[in-house]
């Protein structure tokens, strides 16, 4: 195990913001703690970087003990944190200098592991991090994660107000990583990113609510979501919320996803219930479960 | 029906001395859409927006919002707007009601109508038991949904909205969305950035901006059938390759 947390808690005067946490990260493994703003990500984060100390529990990265051993920690993980943590008035180049240096290492020794990620923002290594877009903002910040070549990689919300083409690349970055042996445990509120982990914890208001293999856990949903479409979406919401045996509405891309009360649910009544209700265009479907739709049951 | 465009763009650029951010834009938005304004990370979104909001002055080309010329009339364009962006919202150390207040005094409203629309802004978001908390202490989610309701505090005609459900839970996220819709069907103009996908979805048009260029413009049902594909992720992927 390269990560072990046992029954971790921690408050903030009188707010918990991390209530009886426990998991393992097998080595090797892309582990996501996936949850919105506030679920208690960043706590867990810093509990287990050693800048934070727990109120109960133990928890262990490496085999060290947060707390006993700390600075073996600090010196064999890396650490992203979410808010951008790097020098903005040194250049690209300077950045990964002094990180190298605070860890006894220098760019030239371990080049190899952030080669990849590194080529894309040479071009502007005479460039403040600053200045930089919020692309190269987040490799040049995996980059000085990366330069002491450690064994456990912590990322905190990477791809948060990144675009859609820096986060792809981004966890293709990761994958790579990971062949490398590197045990990656990395936070994100985009319910998609959650099925490029091995496996995840869903995480809400400081409690961990399921682990599992993002497959699992969307195979084992026990109800039928339906794909409903109409041309008057925004009627439509409204008559499927007035639906006697609604269990849930909600928008989920081009479709509402529908989910009913009954276990023997007759698809042909809710059609005619939306012809009556003048809808056209009526399209009903069978939906694919997601990780969002568990998520949003729970 | 002749439908009433509410922002006009005619051959809108910005340069930032050799470096050309927005590169001659054109597109017209109606009362009561929902416009997104999409782009990778560094397409010259924000530079755009800038412009619209009348914050930013275009190097050459036109644009009007609300009827008013964004060089020409920006303290007009600032009057009859409404913005909110993840970065800037409210002044975390204020209370709800403080900062409905604050808001209400800058956008020039009576103390009557200030009175009346903090009544009504916290009853319709069920802030009534904690309106004199600090806004700091309310989670993510919910102080974007108050940033919302205060940027229509003086009934702008159009609203632009920078990301502003990145980071909120998925219930909030749809909740925030429904907001959207019912605000847009009373015909305030809604004008919004988002990196999640499945929100472009819900927009009545989307653009698309790749390198300072507008590449895309369409219902998201067209877009998808131009580019042959199931949803709007894969359209961003198609189009919006990394420019960086």
């Amino acid at each position: 195990m390269s990560i072990i947390v046992q029954n971790i808690s921690k408050s903030y005067k009188t707010k918990k913001a991390v209530e009886n946490v426990s998991f393992e990260v097998k080595k090797g493994e892309i582990f996501g703690l996936i949850g919105p703003d506030g679920a208690g990500k960043t706590t867990l984060f810093r509990i287990l970087t050693t800048l934070l100390k727990a109120n109960e529990g133990n928890a262990s990265v490496l085999g060290f003990d947060v707390i006993k051993d700390y600075k073996s920690i600090r010196s064999s993980v890396g650490y992203m944190p979410g808010k951008f943590s790097l020098y903005q008035d040194l250049t690209v180049e300077e950045n990964l200098t002094f990180f190298a240096t605070l860890f006894g290492t220098s760019i030239e020794e371990n080049y190899d592991l952030i080669k990849e990620i590194y080529i894309q923002i040479e071009p502007f290594k005479k460039r403040r991090a600053g200045a930089l877009s919020g692309g190269m903002k987040q490799k040049l910040a995996l980059c000085c994660a990366l330069i002491h070549a450690p064994k456990v990689l912590f990322l905190d919300e990477p791809t948060t107000g990144v675009d859609p083409i820096s986060r792809k690349e981004f966890w293709e970055m990761l994958k790579r990583l990971q062949q490398k042996g590197i045990t990656i445990l990395v936070s994100t509120p985009y319910m998609d990113e959650a099925s490029l982990c091995d496996r995840i914890a869903l995480i809400q208001n400081g409690l961990l609510l399921k682990i599992d293999s993002p497959e699992n856990i969307t195979k084992n949903y026990d109800k039928v979501i339906y794909d409903v479409s109409t041309k008057n979406r925004h009627k439509l919401i409204h008559d499927l919320k007035n639906y006697p045996s609604q269990y849930s509405v909600y928008t989920f891309g081009e479709y509402i996803h529908y989910i009913d009360k009954q276990m023997k649910f007759n698809l042909e009544e809710l059609l005619q219930y939306l012809k009556d209700k003048n809808h056209t265009e009526i399209e009903i479907k069978t939906a694919i479960v997601t990780i969002e739709d568990v998520f949003m049951d729970l | 029906m002749e439908k009433e465009k509410i922002i006009a763009v005619q051959n809108l650029t910005k340069k930032f001395g050799d470096f050309t951010a927005v590169k001659n834009i054109s597109f017209d938005v109606y009362k009561g859409e929902i416009f997104g304004f999409l782009g990778a990370n560094g397409a010259g979104k924000t530079t755009a927006m800038k412009m619209l909001i009348g914050i930013s002055n275009p190097t050459s080309g036109k644009a009007t919002v609300a009827g008013f010329d964004v060089k020409e009339k920006a303290e007009m364009v600032k009057k009859n707007i409404g913005y909110m962006s993840q970065k800037f919202s409210l002044y975390d150390d204020l209370t709800i009601k403080e900062n409905i207040q604050f808001f209400g005094g800058i956008y020039g409203l009576s103390r009557t109508e200030i009175k009346s629309k903090t009544e009504s802004l916290v009853k319709e978001l069920q802030l009534e038991t904690i309106i004199n908390s600090l806004v700091g202490s309310l989670p993510l989610g919910w102080k974007q949904k108050l940033s919302f309701s205060v940027a229509l505090l003086h009934e702008p005609k159009i609203v632009f909205l920078d990301e502003p459900t990145g980071g909120v839970d998925p219930i909030t996220r749809r909740q925030f969305w429904e907001m959207i819709y019912s605000q847009a069907y009373k015909g305030t103009t809604i004008f919004v950035t988002t990196h999640y996908m499945d929100e472009a979805e819900y927009c009545d048009r989307v653009s698309i901006m790749v390198d300072g260029k507008i590449e895309a413009l369409d219902t998201p049902k067209n877009l998808k059938k131009h580019f042959k594909v199931d949803s709007m992720n894969e359209v961003f992927l198609k189009l919006a390759r990394n420019v960086e």
